[in-house]
C-alpha cells in the first residue's frame, strides 16, 4: 500500500484544563499512514484525557489539533468518525448474545427491498463479516455463534474490524490487552500490527504494558503527569530504556538505590 | 479452540453445522419437545384429546394467550417485561365498550379510541421506563394495579354494574364481528379467526426478529443496551415501540373477546399477564433480554392451550391447570438453561 508521508493526524502544543487542575499540557503527536504510535502512562498520566480528545469526546483548550492539515475542534465523536477516526473501547460495544455477523453491521446494517418489505441482506453482511475477519487471518468457525462465546482476544479482533471496515483510517485503542492472557494478547498485537502494515491504518495505541508496546510501536510517548515524559522513535531507544521511562525514569531509581544501598533497620526507623 | 485455529489465514469454507445442531441451537428447542410431551401425554390420558375437534379447540384457547405473547416475547427480548398486559386487554375492550354506548354510538369508532388508547398504555410504559430508569417490572406493576381499579371504577360510575352494556345491537357490529370475531369451516370443524391471526403474527414477527433492521435492534437493546446505544441504535425508540406493540396486541385480543361476548366483565385479565410472560419464557426467553423467539412463544401458548383443555378432557379439577402451568415453566426453563448452555459450548 502506497503510503504518504503527510500526517493524518497532528497535535501542536495541546493541553485540557478541569477548572483549575493542569489535565493535559504541551502534547505534541503525529500519526501517519501505517504507523503505530504508543502512548504509555502510570494512572492518571492523561492518556485517556489525550485519546478523549482525539477521539471527539471534547475538544482541547489548548494548542491545535489538525487532521488532513486542516485544524479541527470536535465537540461530539461522531465528528471524528466522519472523518475516519474510531476509538475501540475495552467495552468494544459488542452484544454478547448476538451472532458475530450481526454484532459486526449493528447499527449499520445492511438492506435491501422497499417500504415496509425492506429487510436484512443477510447474504451480503454474512460475506462482508467473513471476507474482513479473514484479511486479517482470524478465522472463526461460524459466524452464527454468539461474541460471547469468543475468546477476549477474537472479540477484540472483532471490535478492530469492525471499525475499519466502516472507514477508520485512525484507530485508537485503550488498552486492547489490558484484560487479556499472553496467547491471547499476541492475537491482538498481531491484528495491530497487519492493520498497520498491510492497510495502511494509523494506529494510536494506549497501553501500560512496554512490552507489548515495544512489540509494535514505531513511536511511543511516555506521559507523566499530563506532561510528555519521553517522545522518541523506535530507532532511539530500546525496550530497557522504554520501560525505565516507563517505570517512573529518575523516581524509581532513586527509588531503587535507596532501598538497595540504605541499611535495613535505618529503612525500618 | 487453539491460537493456531485463530490464526490461519488460508481461505476456507465454513462448514454447515449438522440439522440437529442447529435445531438444538435454536431457542425454541426446549419448547418444542416440551409440546410434543404434553401432546403425547394427554393424548394417552384423555381420549377426547384425540378428535380434530378437540385440537381447534386447543388451538383457540392457545391464540387467546398467543396473540399477546408474541409481543410480550418481543418485549422480553428487547430486555423487558410488561405486567400490565392482561389488565390491559380489559381496560381496552371497555374502552371501545365505554367511547361507543357513551359517547359516538359507533364500534367503528369505539374500537379506534380503544386502539388509541392501548397504544398510549404501551407508550406511557415505555416513557415511565426511560425516564424513572427504574425497572420495567416496577413500572408495569404500577400500571397494571392502576388500571386494575380504574377498570373496575370507572365501570361502576359509568354503568352501576360491574358489566358492560351488551354492544350486539350497536351499529357497526356485524361487520366488526366479521372481521375479529368469525368462524372459518375447514371440513367439518370451525376454526376460530383469532387463530388465524396468530398464526399470522407470529410469522410476522418471526420475520422481523430475524430479517429486519428493528429485529436486530430489538436483541442488541435487550442483549447489551450500552453497546447498542454506542453503534447508533435508538434505544429508547425500541423500547417505547415494544411497549406499544403490546398494547396493540392487547387492543387486537379485547377487540376479539368484545365481539364474542358483546359485554365486557370489568374484573378480568388479572393474572393472564403471567401466562403471557410464563409462554414466552417456556418458548426460550430469557428473563435478562437479548434471547428468544415469537415461534417459541406460540409454541408456549400451545402448550397451555393443551394444558388448559386436556385437564377437561381427562375429567380432572381445572385448578390443576395451574399446578401444570407452575410444573411447567421450571420444567421448561431448567431444560431451556441446559440445551442453551450446551449449544453455546458445542460449536
Amino acid at each position: 500500500m502506497a503510503r504518504s508521508e503527510t500526517p493524518i493526524i497532528q497535535l501542536k502544543g495541546v493541553g485540557k484544563n478541569y477548572g483549575n487542575v493542569n489535565a493535559l499540557r504541551g502534547v505534541n503527536l503525529t500519526v501517519r499512514q501505517g504507523e503505530v504510535t504508543c502512548i504509555l502512562g502510570d494512572n492518571g498520566a492523561g492518556k485517556s484525557t489525550l485519546i478523549s480528545i482525539i477521539a471527539g469526546l471534547f475538544a482541547h483548550d489548548e494548542g491545535e489539533y489538525l487532521v488532513d492539515e486542516k485544524a479541527r475542534r470536535f465537540s461530539s465523536p461522531r465528528e471524528a468518525l466522519n472523518l475516519g477516526i474510531a476509538a475501540v473501547y475495552q467495552t468494544l460495544a459488542l452484544v454478547p448474545l448476538l451472532p458475530v455477523w450481526r454484532n459486526f453491521f449493528l447499527g449499520s446494517e445492511i438492506v435491501r427491498g422497499w417500504g415496509p418489505f425492506r429487510q436484512l441482506d443477510t447474504r451480503k453482511m454474512w460475506d462482508a463479516t467473513q471476507d474482513e475477519l479473514q484479511r486479517m487471518g482470524i478465522n472463526l468457525e461460524d459466524l452464527e455463534q454468539p461474541v460471547g462465546t469468543l475468546s477476549g482476544g477474537q472479540r477484540q479482533v472483532v471490535a478492530i474490524a469492525r471499525a475499519i471496515h466502516f472507514g477508520a483510517r485512525v484507530l485508537i485503542l485503550d488498552e486492547p490487552t489490558a484484560a487479556l492472557g499472553v496467547a491471547q494478547s499476541g492475537l491482538v498485537l498481531r491484528y495491530v500490527a497487519q492493520a498497520a502494515r498491510d492497510q495502511g491504518i494509523g494506529v494510536i495505541f494506549i497501553t501500560h504494558n512496554p512490552h507489548h508496546a515495544f512489540l509494535v510501536g514505531d513511536h511511543f510517548i511516555v506521559l507523566s503527569r499530563g506532561e510528555v515524559e519521553l517522545d522518541a522513535p523506535r530507532a532511539d531507544l530500546t525496550l530497557d530504556n522504554l520501560m525505565f521511562h516507563m517505570a517512573g525514569g529518575t523516581g524509581l531509581s532513586t527509588l531503587e538505590h535507596e532501598l538497595h544501598s540504605a541499611p535495613p533497620a535505618a529503612t525500618v526507623a | 479452540m487453539t491460537e493456531k485455529a485463530d490464526t490461519v489465514p488460508l481461505r476456507q469454507q465454513y462448514q454447515p453445522q449438522s440439522y440437529w445442531k442447529q435445531i438444538l441451537k435454536r431457542p425454541e428447542a426446549g419448547a418444542l419437545g416440551g409440546a410434543i410431551l404434553v401432546f403425547v401425554f394427554f393424548w394417552l390420558m384423555a381420549p377426547p384429546f384425540r378428535q380434530f375437534s378437540a385440537f381447534t379447540t386447543v388451538l383457540y384457547q392457545a391464540s387467546t394467550i398467543g396473540i399477546p405473547a408474541v409481543a410480550v416475547a418481543l418485549l422480553m427480548i428487547g430486555g423487558e417485561f410488561d405486567l400490565s398486559a392482561g389488565v390491559a386487554v380489559t381496560a381496552s375492550s371497555l374502552a371501545a365498550s365505554m367511547f361507543t354506548t357513551q359517547l359516538f354510538g359507533n364500534l367503528w369508532v369505539g374500537a379506534f379510541c380503544a386502539l388509541i388508547f392501548a397504544l398510549a398504555i404501551g407508550a406511557l410504559n415505555g416513557w415511565l421506563l426511560i425516564r424513572t430508569k427504574l425497572h420495567s417490572f416496577l413500572v408495569t406493576l404500577g400500571t397494571f394495579l392502576m388500571l386494575q381499579g380504574l377498570n373496575i371504577a370507572i365501570t361502576k360510575l359509568v354503568t352501576g354494574n360491574v358489566a358492560t352494556r351488551d354492544i350486539s345491537g350497536m351499529p357497526g357490529f356485524d361487520s366488526l364481528q366479521t372481521i375479529f370475531a368469525s368462524n372459518i369451516m375447514v371440513g367439518h370443524a370451525q376454526i376460530s379467526i383469532a387463530i388465524v391471526y396468530w398464526l399470522l403474527f407470529v410469522a410476522l414477527a418471526t420475520w422481523v426478529l430475524l430479517r429486519t433492521k428493528v429485529g436486530n435492534w430489538i436483541f442488541a437493546v435487550g442483549g447489551q443496551g450500552e453497546s447498542a446505544r454506542a453503534v447508533g441504535v435508538p434505544v429508547k425508540q425500541v423500547k417505547i415501540g415494544l411497549f406499544m406493540l403490546v398494547g396493540f396486541s392487547c387492543w387486537f385480543l379485547s377487540m376479539h373477546l368484545l365481539f364474542s361476548y358483546n359485554t365486557v366483565q370489568s374484573g378480568a385479565g388479572i393474572g393472564n399477564e403471567l401466562l403471557y410472560i410464563a409462554a414466552s419464557v417456556v418458548g426460550g426467553c430469557l428473563m435478562t433480554g437479548g434471547y428468544g423467539s415469537a415461534v417459541g412463544s406460540a409454541l408456549g401458548a400451545f402448550i397451555f392451550g393443551m394444558t388448559t383443555e386436556g385437564v377437561i378432557y381427562a375429567d380432572w379439577d381445572p385448578d390443576w391447570f395451574q399446578f401444570f402451568v407452575g410444573a411447567m415453566l421450571l420444567l421448561a426453563t431448567v431444560v431451556n438453561t441446559w440445551i442453551r448452555a450446551r449449544a453455546m459450548k458445542g460449536k
